[in-house]
């Protein structure tokens, strides 16, 4: 069901687990719905110079976060955001139609963790 | 490394089986409805393979009718009786834990606008058939309740549900598919007046099953054609096939015991071993009600499709639920019903074990099972090896 890129991604997952004191922190889904996803980010001058992911879920979700995280780190906030779901499909080299939902989770974590990152800095200022 | 743990969704052909076969694909083709010698070789190895069966379950030959597999069974089973008796009464009832060519049969019927009702499930995954007498009402024409589930492997009491539902001219099918090759059927013994089953689940070939019908129920005939089956089911008849199927439930019948006490012995052990070396697993279904060859367990705070993959890399090949829904995302309605919750559920795999696995894969595959698990609840965001797991995040 699953093409190799997406296989290897979901067996030998990236960026595991969670950064401490992290600058920004996005967690989306819910596990009545089988999916969560954690993403925190260590940011230093609006670049992302780290990042890590948990993920409850099925193995395109895992994929996806995985090499969500991979795309992410070493981009600008901006630059990061511009990382939708669609993108993250076209790295794994496609999902089938009904694990789409699973890379949108990605999209939405790191735009929350990005978010959570901007309203803590403008809390400080 | 090839570990096969799903033998609730099919067995392989037993090799006698095979061979028994062999001689109606090329000398004894021909169609046992032709008139000449061709045709009446095959019609006596069909007659001969009907009465085998017939013996083995208790029925006369003229109840058995041959199918292509346990889900037109069912079809046939359900929509025949159903809609046969319309003028009596447009209402049947069927349980929360049946297979779903039961399910999409009931949800047809709704269609055609007849009302169906379910019977509910215990958490021990035994239906409540305490409840059953109260759900029947006067148009009530059919009730179907599996003999014993696909996914937690419990048996049903049918015999009771046979009591219950004959006291008000009710009539009973059965869906026997999971139940052999562990358990001797009789049929006048059980008391039902339907009842299917499929060979590919007792070491015979696909494209096989079979509708036991008492004589004297009337049913309606889905598939029209020639006068296969008492011109009750059109269709070449599938000879090879149909000698398979005999020649599978004899030896079956004649190896139950052994077979029998070799799986449950493997499943003992597994049940153990998980439940002693992995925390937060559940295992779901009374064990002391189920036959020997399922173990279905929920390990919390993991996706069971992950669970499957790993094992699956790791030469190791199980079910997270039942095969034929495994397409949708839906969560297992089985579980649901037996009142697992739902985020529960998700981590939901059934090994099913057959008799030719071993004790060596056996611990193979719980040794596997505990790192997958623990690599898994690692990348989990409601797990950390501090404070365990919660799914309340």
């Amino acid at each position: 069901m699953y093409n190799q890129k997406v296989m290897e991604a979901f067996a030998n997952p990236q960026n595991v687990g969670v950064i401490e004191n992290a600058d920004g922190e996005g967690m989306v889904g819910n596990a009545s719905c089988g999916d969560i996803m954690k993403i925190t980010l260590k940011i230093e001058n609006d670049i992302i110079v780290d990042a890590k992911f948990q993920t409850f879920g099925c193995a395109a979700a895992i994929a996806t976060s995985s090499t969500a995280t991979q795309m992410i780190i070493g981009l600008s906030l901006d630059e990061a955001l511009q990382i939708t779901n669609a993108k993250v499909v076209e790295y794994l080299e496609g999902l089938p139609p009904q694990k789409i939902h699973c890379s949108v989770l990605a999209e939405e974590a790191i735009k929350k963790a990005i978010e959570d990152y901007r309203a803590k800095q403008a809390a400080k200022a | 490394m090839r570990i096969y743990f799903d033998h609730a969704a099919t067995t392989p052909c037993d090799k006698r089986v095979v061979d028994a076969m062999i001689p109606y694909f090329y000398d004894n083709f021909g169609n046992s409805h032709s008139q000449h010698f061709f045709g009446r070789e095959t019609e006596k190895a069909v007659a001969e393979s009907r009465a085998t069966i017939a013996n083995l379950i208790g029925s006369s030959p003229n109840e058995l009718y041959f199918t292509s597999s346990g889900t037109e069974s069912d079809n046939w089973a359900i929509k025949g009786v159903a809609l046969s008796r319309a003028n009596k009464g447009k209402h049947i009832i069927i349980s929360e834990i049946e297979h779903h060519a039961i399910l999409a049969s009931a949800d047809w019927l709704e269609k055609q606008g007849f009302t169906v009702s379910k019977l509910p499930v215990l958490p021990s995954g035994v239906v409540d058939v305490d409840a059953l007498e109260g759900m029947i009402t006067p148009e009530t024409t059919l009730v179907s309740v599996m003999y014993v589930n696909n996914i937690v492997g419990t048996i049903q009491p049918i015999k009771q549900i046979v009591e219950i539902a004959h006291k008000h001219g009710v009539i009973v099918h059965t869906d026997c598919v999971q139940a052999m090759p562990y358990m001797r059927i009789d049929v006048k013994d059980l008391g039902v007046d339907l009842l299917t089953f499929s060979a590919h689940k007792f070491y015979g070939p696909k494209g096989v099953g079979a509708l036991y019908i008492r004589n004297g129920i009337r049913i309606d005939k889905l598939i029209g054609g020639g006068g296969q089956e008492r011109s009750q089911r059109g269709g070449t008849t599938n000879t090879p096939a149909i000698v398979g199927m005999a020649k599978a439930l004899q030896i079956a019948v004649d190896e139950m015991e052994q077979n029998n006490k070799h799986i449950e012995s493997l499943r003992d052990h597994f049940v153990q071993r998980v439940l002693n070396e992995i925390p937060y697993v559940r295992q779901n279904g009374d064990l002391t009600r189920s036959v020997p060859s399922i173990a279905n367990f929920s390990f919390e705070f993991v996706e069971g499709e992950g669970i499957l993959m790993f094992l699956d890399l790791n030469g190791i090949a199980a079910s997270s639920g039942s095969a034929c829904s495994s397409g949708s995302l839906e969560p297992e309605h089985v579980l649901l019903a037996m009142g697992v919750p739902i985020e529960v559920s998700h981590g939901t795999i059934r090994f099913s074990f057959g008799k030719h696995n071993t004790m060596e894969e056996v611990d193979y595959t719980v040794d596997k099972l505990v790192n997958i698990i623990s690599k898994l609840r690692e990348m989990s965001p409601l797990f950390n090896l501090k404070d365990g797991g919660t799914y309340n995040v």
